[in-house]
């Protein structure tokens, strides 16, 4: 049997005894062994180059491969198209306008199409949340959407809205709905249960937890939903418009790829499938890399990941 | 403003109820432990008194303007910050966004963490994520605080700190106090009264009243807690058949 209790917050005397000044002093230093060293890992002060140039590396090593390759091709009496090839019919369709003009449209077209897909999953996503027997009905199905490439929709699409945009938006919204909906469904399944209950004790109405509590819970799943819907819905605009060509569907880079073929000019259709690349990922990367990684670095879960 | 409760029963539909025959008073600003082995019940106890579940027997009556509600998980929102969220429990507790700022940085510093109000949950550590739950749960201006074991995954040396901080808490602002723990030399360390349930059915098998010099001697405190201990391992040895 112990004969004394000696307790931290009473140096010397009995337990219970600490003065306001005391736990004070104790709070702070046992706070400052154990809080995490919040100076070390922000790196918001200096932006980290490494992020941009081993990308940009990576890309100059294939197309330096690429160039080998056309030279050497070039030597042995074989030409092949190479980047300088690609180069250069970027270069006449940029004097054309065309170019710019198929950015412009297909952009165009994304943006709405996606703003679409979003307003419609997330509509779509919160009502499946809350009505376990609609959700049970639809999952599936949606589930079965995703797996279906958004390409075989276009004859459907084009049969129902002939050559307008209303095809490309129905092509982009078949692809990037379910994602959304997939991502803001699996995101409200993973919030921490006792989050809710918390929230439940704290006096929250149901839409209060909602809104304040399992929608910014559920933030990283949906945010990740919303980038899988973006380059679904840029997939699926891109099938439209090259199989859907000609009358009010203007030129689109989908346009672009599909004439480069019908005039057999690989670097044309070379130049429109990097250009394709390459907004698609400027979208990805400006967009949802910065906002993920922001919130991902604001609820500590950036520690120890290699992204 | 007082707890009562009358032969409060509650079953799950098991062969044996999680809780029998419980009679409680708790008087205002009492500051009373609960003790069991784990199983006993204790958890489904609290939530009886929160209104959270209802009982299949008998009669509970908790103070009209609720309790506040304290885990051994903090269950802190991570994409706040530890004044974000006392702030989100003082709108949900209809406080109006004018006053919020004010009031979080009051119940912050009453926990000794005004200079970490900027922080995130992940900055902190255990006990100070402890102490801001305990802010949180103070934000809703209850008389009655329900604490289920909100010590029981700190270590020692913060465990010992929090003793003290929670005792000052609840000398200054009054609150009535109902503490679960398995833990016997916290019960008497901290409460005025401790209970000790049996387990399956988990009924009030004994109770000690902790008196206030126990505080200031520290063999009675050891006897006590040595006296408890006793009457606890034989409730535990009654199931060792």
């Amino acid at each position: 049997m112990r004969t004394d209790t000696p307790t931290l917050d009473a140096p010397g005397r009995a337990p219970g005894a600490a003065t306001d000044d005391e736990l004070r002093e104790l709070d702070s230093g046992l706070d400052a062994l154990q809080a995490v060293d919040s100076t070390r890992r922000t790196g918001l002060a200096g932006w980290d180059w490494s992020r941009v140039l081993l990308p940009v590396a990576a890309v100059v090593l294939l197309v330096a491969i690429w160039q080998a390759f056309a030279w050497l091709a070039g030597a042995r009496g074989e030409p092949i198209t190479g980047p300088g090839d690609v180069l250069g019919a970027f270069g006449t369709l940029w004097a054309q306008g065309l170019v710019q003009q198929a950015v412009a449209t297909s952009v165009g077209r994304a943006v709405v199409g996606f703003a679409l897909a979003v307003v419609v999953g997330v509509g779509l996503g919160l009502v499946l949340g809350q009505v376990s027997v609609l959700r049970r009905a639809f999952g599936p199905l949606l589930t079965a959407l995703m797996v279906l490439p958004n390409v075989a929709w276009v004859p459907l699409a084009v049969l129902w809205f002939g050559l307008s945009d209303a095809t490309a938006y129905f092509v982009m919204l078949t692809g990037a709905v379910p994602a959304v909906v997939a991502g803001l469904t699996t995101g409200t399944d993973q919030v921490p249960p006792q989050l809710r209950r918390a929230a439940r004790v704290l006096g929250a109405s149901r839409l209060e937890t909602a809104l304040l509590v399992v929608l910014p819970a559920a933030l990283p799943a949906f945010v990740s939903g919303l980038r899988q819907g973006w380059a679904f819905a840029w997939r699926g605009l891109m099938a439209a418009e090259i199989i859907a060509v000609g009358g009010p569907m203007g030129v689109g880079l989908g346009t672009l790829l599909h004439e480069g073929r019908a005039a057999s000019d690989l670097a044309v259709v070379l130049c429109a499938v990097l250009t394709i690349l390459a907004v698609g990922v400027l979208f990805e990367l400006a967009a949802f890399g910065p906002v993920e990684r922001r919130m991902l670095r604001r609820r500590g879960l950036l520690e120890g990941s290699t992204r | 403003m007082t707890v009562v409760m009358e032969d409060v029963g509650k079953s799950f539909g098991g062969p044996t109820p999680v809780l029998e025959d419980v009679s409680v008073r708790i008087e205002p600003g009492e500051f009373v432990c609960l003790l069991g082995a784990s199983g006993c019940g204790k958890s489904t106890l609290l939530n009886l008194i929160a209104r959270l579940e209802a009982p299949t027997a008998g009669v509970v009556k908790t103070p009209r303007e609720g309790a506040a509600f304290m885990f051994q998980d903090a269950a802190l929102f991570p994409w706040l910050t530890a004044r974000g969220n006392i702030e989100l429990a003082l709108r949900f507790a209809g406080v109006p966004a004018a006053e919020r700022r004010g009031r979080a940085g009051e119940l912050l510093r009453l926990v000794h963490l005004g200079d970490a109000a900027d922080l995130r949950p992940h900055q902190l550590s255990g006990g100070m994520r402890q102490r801001v739950a305990l802010a949180r749960a103070l934000a809703q201006d209850r008389p009655l605080l329900l604490m289920d074991e909100p010590f029981a995954a700190l270590d020692a040396i913060t465990r010992d700190l929090l003793h003290g901080e929670l005792e000052r808490v609840w000398r200054q602002t009054g609150r009535t106090v109902v503490f679960v723990t398995h833990n016997v030399a916290e019960a008497v360390r901290l409460g005025q009264r401790v209970l000790l349930l049996s387990s399956r059915p988990g009924r009030v098998v004994a109770e000690w009243d902790v008196p206030a010099a126990a505080r200031h001697d520290a063999p009675a405190a050891a006897a006590l807690t040595a006296a408890i201990t006793a009457r606890l391992g034989q409730e535990i040895r009654r199931h060792a058949h």
